[in-house]
């Protein structure tokens, strides 16, 4: 098939940037969306230009690195699917696809379709973690946590960090992407001690990196690779408001 | 240069005792010396991202580097089937002795009693460290851990979460490390590539890197340097490895002196989906478990035109059931791919490249239902879709092999420290525990048991003799060298302006790889593409293309970099093979093989692991060999007839 492109092109994040139009031919509909990237590279880099930058690791759906805007939609048409996992069956032969980077304030432009999306690390690190040494880990099996309680800690823990929620939503909000790991760790009785801690300090943590409220549209797990439930904000949200009653107490 | 001889400081005392034997004996650092020392840790895999947390929190000063954009994403986080840990939860009889046995075997004696041990001893640890932190692992209704068995061992000794296991359990891992980040022990370096090591007076003392984002060239100094930069499957540019994982680091510290064990020893998997076309950039693993209910079989005519469902039982060969009747299905990963690969390599491959073979669920289904093929695979099924379009559970799978792990990497002896002083091998990058295959579920774990376990211990007792070490000056005349060399090959790459791109030259050294240093080689072969490589690397270096320049995001440039070890290494791994003549566990010569086609070992003249040192001419390495010596178990033939 052949597929007619516009690419959002820009240096660096203080440069400006523009669409600039491409034709890849011979696009088979097997390829993978990233693999008609790289057949577009290829081209371009044998013309001695520039290619388009983008970023991707593990290109099986795992990693989080992969991530752009396909005609206005995170990661492109397909439910539940990264881009690196969106293959060119989804498209038709003639059509034009607009590939543009997730847009957030807190995710600035590296180059192209590279963002920097530090930002979701630093908000793990103000408290996305169970406070325990190397070492000092009680035997395994002394806490047993019943196999509901897994599965639902572990819908949460499957988000991959790649920050399509934040792309999606309106507000730019992170809300999905915090709420989950605060639901995570909530839900195992390991992680419980430190909730109000947690919740408080990564809330704060999105709020200081420029990311916007949540206003409960939902666009975040309709595009989420994953499928992490918007429940997770909810979680989110009590837990931190039992927070802030527990401090003024 | 380094004195040949291979110390593997394995500690005095029976294979039960010698790991606490070592910890009792080996120097500690006082807390208030630790804030003193500065290390380096390259990879934010299981490896990496557990060292660096546990290194920190016992109070040393850390930096933490990665070449993808958060430490989360190293490639660990693709890990799917589990990881093993002899806790005998089952009650099936595991045993630390019988999950050693089952590794020593399942490498087929070719790796080093006592580290394999001591891999065993430090499994069940690690289980408890993961919950600690929070790792959602699977749960029987009553609340305790569940068990699976993996890859052909009699007992259930798995740990998984769902088919995500690496992906949690690294979570867990960079968890630990923000926290250390946080904690101001942990400095972190991600979209940062280390280009070089850095000795001074012999003693590794930092790495030039490029920060991926400026193209700037950053120095950093320390009292050590630890790599955990994973494995290098990728060089056979299809792979099931991520498109950034490379030979570069621990290359690059093998040119300044840290030999290269086993380096031709590459797992290929049998259960990838197979390549579509030539645009293809990666192969997806499909879980092994899928064996447990699948069966292979290709069409016993080669000329086959029919659909898989149309083709009658009479016209169908269950090769693995055929040849290996007590595993059938089941066979080792070594096994299970030589056999796939004789049927397509016969012209009985399936699919429009005659390059796979069927997995195929019919009876499964018959026998179970729909449901419970649903509930035990349904996510693998679902990703089969995603990638293909095809319906699973109306026809047949089509799988093929794809490399996958490397065995072989950086020599280290018992302290997890390669032949240069104060440089460390962690993980995948070294080459330790696996002998010449790797058991399913072992990697995560050594990857673990490296990074929290052992290298705490080994490391402090090489840092106990550096306390009096000022810290590193980056001014030393060494770095201007090292930087000097860097920033020397960056030019050289963007200047070349030939017509080929780095992954075109990826590509065609990935063919000739697998095609003559794969699951098959022979010595014609081998030398054949010694030739080759070395065909290709002159190319390289006269019609490369790379545009754009090195002070800005430059992911051509990045490849080329990658790709211009890679042409290195891949010589080596012919000449590792070449030299080893004797087939064992995934490394298979033509010309040694039993009767009945079965890998023949030569105990007599090849129970050793060969260390290359490097000498400055990529075609002419230096052989070292570590005598691997058996003081407790006999090794047996690796039989699964
Ligand atoms: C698809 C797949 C499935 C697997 N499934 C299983 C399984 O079920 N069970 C099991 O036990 N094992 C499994 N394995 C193997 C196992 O996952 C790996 O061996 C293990 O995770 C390796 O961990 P590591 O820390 O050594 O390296 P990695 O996790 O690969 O980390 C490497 C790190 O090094 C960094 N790095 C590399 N080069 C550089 C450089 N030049 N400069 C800076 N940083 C660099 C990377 O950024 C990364 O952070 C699987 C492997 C694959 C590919
Ligand atoms: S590249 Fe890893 S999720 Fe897409």
């Amino acid at each position: 098939m052949k597929i007619y492109l516009k690419i959002w092109r820009q240096k660096d994040n203080l440069s400006k940037g523009s669409f600039k139009d491409y034709t890849v031919e011979d696009v088979n509909k097997d390829m993978s969306f990233l693999e008609m990237l790289d057949t577009l590279n290829l081209k371009l880099v044998k013309q001695g230009e520039r290619p388009v930058e983008f970023d991707h690791d593990c290109r099986e759906g795992i990693c989080g690195q992969c991530g752009v805007m396909i005609n206005g939609i995170a990661h492109g048409p397909l439910k539940n699917t990264t881009t690196c996992q969106l293959h060119m069956r989804s498209f038709k032969d003639g059509d034009t696809i607009y590939v543009e980077p997730f847009k957030a304030e807190a995710f600035p432009i590296v180059r192209d379709l590279k963002v920097d999306r530090s930002s979701l690390d630093r908000i793990i690190t103000s408290g996305g973690f169970v406070s325990v040494d190397t070492g000092q880990a009680p035997e395994a099996n002394s806490i047993p946590i019943t196999y509901e309680e897994a599965e639902a800690a572990f819908d949460a823990a499957a988000c991959i960090g790649c920050g399509a929620c934040v792309a999606s939503c309106k507000n730019s909000s992170a809300a999905l992407f915090t709420g989950a790991k605060i639901t995570h760790l909530e839900l195992l009785p390991q992680g419980q001690k430190e909730t109000h801690k947690r919740v408080a300090e990564m809330v704060e943590q999105m709020e200081k990196e420029g990311f916007g409220h949540c206003s409960n549209t939902e666009a975040c797990q309709v595009e989420c690779p994953e499928n992490i439930s918007v429940l997770n904000i909810a979680r989110m949200n009590f837990e931190y408001n039992k927070s802030k009653l527990l401090v003024k107490k | 240069m380094h004195t040949p001889f291979l110390d593997t400081k394995i500690p005095e005392g029976p294979l039960e005792k010698k790991w606490s034997n070592y910890k009792k004996h080996a120097k500690l650092v006082n807390p208030n010396n630790r804030k003193k020392l500065e290390i380096i840790v390259v990879g934010t895999g299981l490896s990496g991202a557990s060292a660096a947390a546990s290194l920190a929190e016992m109070g040393y000063q850390v930096k933490s580097f990665c070449f993808q954009d958060t430490p989360r994403r190293a490639h660990s986080v693709a890990a799917q089937g589990g990881v093993n840990a002899a806790k005998n939860y089952k009650n099936d009889g595991d045993s630390v002795y019988r999950m050693f046995y089952d590794t020593l075997k399942g490498g087929d004696f070719r790796s080093r009693e006592a580290n394999t041990y001591r891999l065993a001893e430090c499994s069940a640890s690690l289980i408890d460290q993961a919950i600690a932190q929070g790792v959602p692992f699977a749960r029987e209704y009553g609340g305790y851990l569940r068990n699976r068995s993996f890859g052909g061992v009699q007992v259930s000794r798995t740990f998984y979460a769902r088919g995500q296991t690496g992906q949690q359990l690294l979570l867990g891992a960079y968890q630990g490390l923000m926290r250390q980040v946080k904690a101001e022990k942990v400095k972190l370096y991600a979209r940062h590539e280390m280009l070089d090591l850095v000795l001074i007076d012999n003693k590794a003392k930092g790495i030039i890197a490029r920060n991926l984002d400026t193209g700037e060239i950053e120095r950093h100094g320390a009292h050590a340097v630890v790599l955990a930069t994973g494995g290098f499957g990728k060089i056979y540019y299809l792979s099931t490895l991520a498109m950034g994982c490379n030979a570069s680091a621990i290359w690059r510290a093998h040119k300044k002196g840290a030999f290269m064990a086993n380096p031709s020893w590459t797992q290929i998997h049998p259960t990838s989906l197979p390549q579509s076309g030539p645009y293809q950039s990666k192969l997806t693993l499909m879980s092994e478990s899928l064996r447990n209910d699948g069966r292979i079989w290709v069409p016993k005519d080669q000329n086959e035109k029919r659909k898989p469902n149309d083709i009658p039982e009479e016209d169908r060969d269950y090769y693995l059931e055929r040849k290996y009747p007590s595993f059938g299905n089941l066979a080792p990963r070594d096994i299970a791919s030589r056999a796939a690969k004789e049927q397509i390599d016969a012209g009985k491959g399936v699919g429009a490249l005659k390059n796979a073979v069927y997995l195929d669920f019919s009876r499964a289904l018959k026998e179970y239902g729909k449901n419970i093929i649903k509930e035990r695979y349904g996510n693998l099924f679902d990703m089969y879709r995603k990638i293909t379009g095809i319906n699973a559970y109306d026809e047949p799978m089509k799988i093929s092999p794809a490399a996958h792990f490397s065995m072989g990497g950086l020599w280290v002896d018992y302290e997890l420290m390669t032949s240069i002083n104060g440089l460390f091998a962690i993980g995948e990058a070294n080459f330790s525990d696996h002998g010449a295959n790797r058991l399913g579920a072992n990697s995560l774990l050594q990857a673990c048991v490296d990074g929290y376990f052992i290298l705490p211990y080994t490391l402090s007792n090489y840092l106990a003799t550096e306390i009096k070490v000022q810290k590193t000056d980056i001014q030393h005349k060494e770095f201007d060298i090292a930087e000097a060399n860097c920033r020397k090959q960056l030019e050289g790459f963007l200047t070349t302006k030939g017509s080929k791109t780095a992954e075109e030259f990826h590509k065609e050294l990935g063919r000739e790889l697998y095609d003559k240093c794969g699951l098959s080689r022979s010595k014609k072969g081998l030398e054949k593409a010694i030739e080759n490589i070395q065909k290709l690397r002159k190319e390289f270096k006269s019609n490369l293309i790379v545009p754009g320049d090195a002070a800005e995001v430059n992911s051509e440039l990045e490849k080329a970099g990658r790709v211009a070890d890679y042409l290195e290494v891949a010589e080596l791994m012919c000449i590792d093979a070449l030299q080893r003549d004797e087939s064992c566990g995934a490394h298979f010569r033509q010309e040694y093989q039993t009767e009945d086609g079965e890998a023949k070992r030569d105990d007599e003249n090849f129970s050793y692991s060969a260390a290359w040192e490097w000498t400055t001419n990529p075609s002419k390495p230096n052989l070292n060999k570590e005598p691997l010596i058996f003081e407790f178990v006999k090794p047996t033939v690796r039989s699964y007839k």
